[in-house]
């Protein structure tokens, strides 16, 4: 299918659950640490605001395809973040001209941002380390 | 961002959340359609990429909600909908639960406000009530104790150091005159100290100062707020005016805040005790005692500070020349000091705390008919249960929603109780004994309510815990079965009712026998001979006739036996006279030492006894037998004739025998004349028909004064009337009883007028009052007892139909069968009798105190009330019983 390419055996999937979709079955798909879909989202909102299926579009793209979110955790993601007060939303018009809700990051997003991608740049240096050390 | 905000955002966020996730697989099925794959499947499989559209927009909401109350909220809408089917249930709980918690609330109120809350003054618990033990002195024969002297008040004012404040008080009555009619008041005299130890400040003006206690000084008076309302209209200018209180000018220097009562005297006017240091002896025990504690001080050690100061109180004063001071050493006078909170309450405790069990058992009883009530619903349910938990839901979810359905008909059903508490305390209030102390403080307050609410949820988890936990266990292979072709009732479903039914008929008996127990105590009490005869029909009147109207003592007789002589003539009045204190009316007129000619009291001082002061004819009057000798006559009052009469057994003790006694002589101390005992009366119960009759010593209404050093003559100002007639306690008497007195003089007013009978009702009224609500608990106890086992037999034979269809079909007798169904019923009765009967014998112990002329192990009564019981048990059995026997066999069969 059109959707699933060569680079399948290295999908990692953003996501908690993976639906009953036979296709997308793939036992070498991992779940990535909580709190990555979150950044994701934002670091990609803070780009420009977008709607549900340009997010996810482009989260594929950006990632060469790597990373792939399911809806099934987007949009609780969204509706979590939005709770929080990270993201607002408010109604525009969609890729095809049709009525939709983009998603905009807001100051306290932002500040949230910042923070949590320098946690995940002190953890992945810690991992980049522990993983360098190849001698005893 | 804020709960509220989330929650009227809601709809919006839902609206763009459906939008969003429309859009989104729009899209992606138009990016199909744009490679090539023709609409229908394209949008197919976007929709199955997305995954279930349905649920995630479920779990997408979710965050938007709080699950635990919308699941709460849900369970309660569901359970007032299945309320609404079976309104019957619903109305039976809702009024048994209302009447248990609203009984138990209004019984807790009162238990609150005089037992529980502390008193109204401030740190009331450093307030100490002054008692004294005299045990060498005689008085326990009928005495609670020994007051202060007036002289004590000044020697232990003057050297303790335990206290921060100390003071004395009495009561008495005033003749206020110059207002629009003379009225008698009651008034409370407060020496120094009495209003800074209560410690609440006055409302109006001030209160009393050192020098208003001058005797010699200005004389002043306090209002309490009731008397100021009432004849000045709370008019606040009324302070420095003056009022003409037993013809004497005072003038108001202050006004008592609403409600405040010295300790558990209401008062109308408080006038300052005055006491003249210069003038004390060591005698004239008659004051109520109060202190403050210092700060750091515990009762304990203020009383053996005072314990020191008894000698010192002996060497300052005395009785008058060439009496001994030291004297009352043989007394072995000792503080017996106590919380005011103590003194006050008294034993009122013990009728309160029954009370409040009796009422308690009802609820219970009321409870275990709910129960019973529930599990034939939760039976009834039980197929819907076991699929639910087949289905997968977890046995706490099940519980919960039996226990949300309890607890909410639980506190539906305590909602309206506070309306039926409402009632229920103003009923007690009024019904109650007129002598319960701090029955004006008793209220439905914060803590009522919250007793209220505490008793509906624990009766709702109570009673809801039980089906629920049985029914949340049950296997699913037995409920889904139920009763069948083959199978009838199994025996372990009937177990918890029978229990049930066990335990009612338990409480029910136990509330039973102290009903009937307090009814014979009741009917005992009534058949004691009080001392006189024929009390609705003796009319009480009070006299006070002041010093300043008439300075004389023979006047003041001359007076009494005027106003005697025109009562005498008022038309239906057989006879009258006067007396110091009627018998029940709650004060005595004076006690001390008497001796009997002949008798050597070894070392020691005779015990001391009762006195009374009474007119000719007082006697005859109020009914009381003259057992041996004579009555006074007017000639023995005005020719001061040294003559007393004697109660019967004053006289049997002293010379053996009533008619022995008459003509000995007997004086009260050594350095008086003999007087002549010239006539014997019955016993009298002059502290109530509980108390033994106390030996009582009359003496003349007009006599030589044993008080001081040179002859005086004494008359008691303060007598009360007995009339006997036939239209006593009418309107119509009353009225002429008054004019008679003012046609003697004009400014005399008459109070506490009451018949002889209003007098003793009130002196049974505490045991009338525990045995109208044992009677109440107990008559309710029996109707639900009854109630239940109906139920139970009932719900059995309905259960056991098609056994019943079987068992005719195979020949059984009808009789049989009904009395299968009885048998079972008296099985049960008896189990719950035998436990019964352990448990109330146990009980009863405990009510002792309230009991008289009867053991608490009357075998009668735990004969009859079992025999009662099962009697009703029996007919309560005995008519769904009929019902199992008029069963058709065919029909029964048939059914399924």
């Amino acid at each position: 299918m059109p959707v699933l390419d060569g680079l399948s055996n290295t999908i990692a999937r953003i996501g908690i659950l993976s639906y009953d979709f036979p296709m997308a079955k793939n036992p070498e798909h991992r779940d990535l640490f909580p709190g990555a879909l979150e950044i994701m989202i934002l670091q990609s909102l803070r780009l420009k605001p977008m709607h549900g299926y340009a997010l996810v579009k482009h989260i594929k793209q950006v990632s060469d395809n790597l990373l792939q979110v399911e809806e099934g955790s987007l949009y609780p993601a969204l509706q979590r973040m939005l709770k929080e007060g990270w993201l607002e939303s408010e109604a525009g018009t969609s890729a095809k001209g049709r009525p939709t809700r983009i998603y905009k990051l807001t100051e306290a997003g932002i500040r949230h941002l910042d923070q949590e991608v320098i946690s995940f740049e002190k953890m992945f240096a810690g991992i980049t380390r522990v993983l360098a050390v190849t001698t005893a | 961002m804020g709960w509220f905000q989330q929650l009227i955002s809601r709809r919006r966020r839902y609206d763009d959340l459906a939008v969003s996730i429309q859009e989104h697989i729009a899209e992606r099925a138009e990016e199909l359609m744009e490679e090539g794959m023709p609409r229908r499947q394209a949008e197919q499989m976007a929709r199955r990429e997305f995954g279930n559209v349905a649920l995630i927009e479920h779990r997408s909401r979710e965050v938007w909600q709080w699950p635990a109350v919308e699941s709460l909220i849900a369970d309660l809408k569901l359970v007032f909908r299945r309320l609404g089917k079976s309104p019957g249930f619903a109305g039976t709980v809702l009024l048994t639960l209302a009447i248990g918690i609203g009984a138990n609330t209004a019984v807790f109120s009162v238990v609150n406000g005089v037992l529980l809350k502390p008193l109204p003054y401030p740190e009331s618990e450093r307030i100490v009530a002054l008692w004294l033990n005299a045990p060498g002195g005689g008085l326990s024969n009928f005495s609670k104790g020994l007051q202060l002297s007036s002289s004590m008040y000044f020697t232990f004012g003057d050297h303790n150091r335990s206290f921060q404040s100390i003071g004395v008080w009495t009561t008495g009555t005033a003749n206020v005159t110059g207002l629009a009619q003379p009225e008698e008041v009651q008034c409370n005299l407060v020496s120094d100290g009495v209003l800074q130890t209560l410690g609440v400040p006055a409302v109006a003006g001030r209160w009393f100062s050192t020098a208003d206690q001058d005797p010699h000084g200005a004389k002043a008076v306090m209002l309490s707020y009731g008397y100021w309302q009432r004849h000045f209209g709370g008019d606040r200018t009324v302070i420095g005016r003056s009022l003409q209180v037993d013809s004497e000018t005072r003038e108001i220097v202050g006004v008592m805040p609403r409600r405040f009562r010295v300790v558990d005297r209401d008062f109308d006017l408080l006038i300052p005790l005055a006491l003249d240091r210069a003038n004390q002896k060591l005698s004239g025990f008659g004051f109520n005692g109060i202190a403050r504690l210092k700060p750091g001080v515990s009762l304990a050690q203020s009383s053996a500070d005072v314990a020191h100061l008894i000698p010192v109180w002996m060497d300052s004063w005395s009785n008058g020349p060439g009496t001994n001071p030291h004297y009352y050493e043989t007394w072995k006078i000792l503080p017996a000091f106590r919380l005011l909170k103590e003194q006050v309450i008294g034993n009122v405790g013990g009728v309160l705390w029954v009370v409040m069990a009796t009422v308690g058992l009802v609820m219970l009883i009321g409870c275990t008919n709910i129960v019973n009530l529930l599990l034939v619903r939760a039976e009834s349910r039980q197929q819907e249960l076991s699929i639910r938990a087949a289905l997968g839901a977890g046995r706490l979810r099940i519980v919960r929603e039996l226990l949300i359905e309890s607890t909410t008909l639980s506190l539906i059903g305590g909602a309206i109780a506070v309306g039926v508490a409402y009632a229920g305390l103003r009923l007690l209030v009024h019904m109650g004994p007129a002598d319960l102390p701090r029955l004006s403080e008793v209220s439905l307050d914060a803590r009522s309510l919250g007793f209220t609410l505490l008793l509906s949820v624990f009766s709702g988890l109570l009673f809801g815990s039980i089906p629920a936990f049985k029914y949340a266990r049950s296997t699913v292979s037995a409920a889904l079965s139920g009763t069948n072709r083959t199978v009838s009732a199994s025996r372990s479903r009937n177990r918890s009712r029978n229990v049930l039914v066990v335990a009612q008929v338990a409480m029910a008996l136990v509330l039973l026998v102290s009903a009937v127990l307090m009814i014979r105590t009741f009917a005992a009490l009534r058949n004691v001979d009080p001392g006189f005869s024929d009390a609705a029909h003796i009319q009480t009147m009070r006299i006070w006739i002041p010093d300043l109207l008439v300075s004389d003592p023979v006047t003041v007789t001359q007076m009494q036996n005027n106003i005697a002589d025109h009562l005498a003539r008022i038309p239906g009045v057989a006879s009258v006279g006067f007396v110091g204190a009627v018998p029940m009316a709650g004060f005595d007129q004076n006690w001390d030492e008497i001796r009997v000619e002949g008798k050597n009291y070894e070392g020691g001082e005779p015990p001391m006894q009762l006195f009374n002061y009474v007119s000719p004819g007082y006697f005859s009057t109020m009914g009381t037998r003259l057992v041996a000798g004579r009555d006074f006559t007017w000639t023995d009052l005005y020719g001061l004739r040294p003559a007393v009469m004697v109660s019967e057994n004053f006289a049997r003790d002293s010379w053996g025998s009533p008619s022995a006694a008459v003509g000995k002589r007997v004086r009260q101390f050594s350095n008086m004349p003999w007087q002549e005992v010239i006539g014997v009366v019955q016993d009298v119960r002059q502290h109530g028909v509980d108390e033994k009759a106390p030996a009582i010593i009359y003496w003349p209404a007009m006599l030589n004064d044993p008080y001081t050093s040179h002859p005086t003559i004494a008359a008691p100002r303060y007598v009360t009337f007995a009339i006997r007639s036939d239209r006593a306690g009418s309107q119509t008497f009353l009225n002429q009883m008054q004019q008679a007195v003012w046609g003697v003089n004009g400014s005399l007013p008459l109070a506490s007028v009451e018949t002889m009978q209003q007098i003793y009702g009130q002196s049974m009224a505490r045991t009338s009052f525990t045995l109208v609500m044992l009677a109440i608990a107990g008559s309710m106890a029996l109707v639900l007892g009854i109630i239940g086992i109906y139920g139970v037999i009932s719900y059995a034979v309905s259960q056991r139909t098609r056994e019943i269809g079987i068992r005719l079909a195979l020949g059984a007798h009808r009789t049989e069968l009904r009395w299968m169904f009885v048998r079972s019923a008296l099985a049960l009765t008896g189990v719950g009798l035998a436990i019964g009967i352990a448990t109330a014998a146990t009980l009863m112990q405990g009510m002792k105190s309230l009991l008289f002329g009867i053991s608490p192990l009357d075998p009668l009564t735990y004969i009859a009330v079992p025999l009662v019981l099962t009697a009703a048990a029996a007919l309560a059995s005995y008519l769904p019983a009929r019902r199992a026997a008029a069963v058709d066999p065919v029909e029964a069969l048939r059914a399924e």
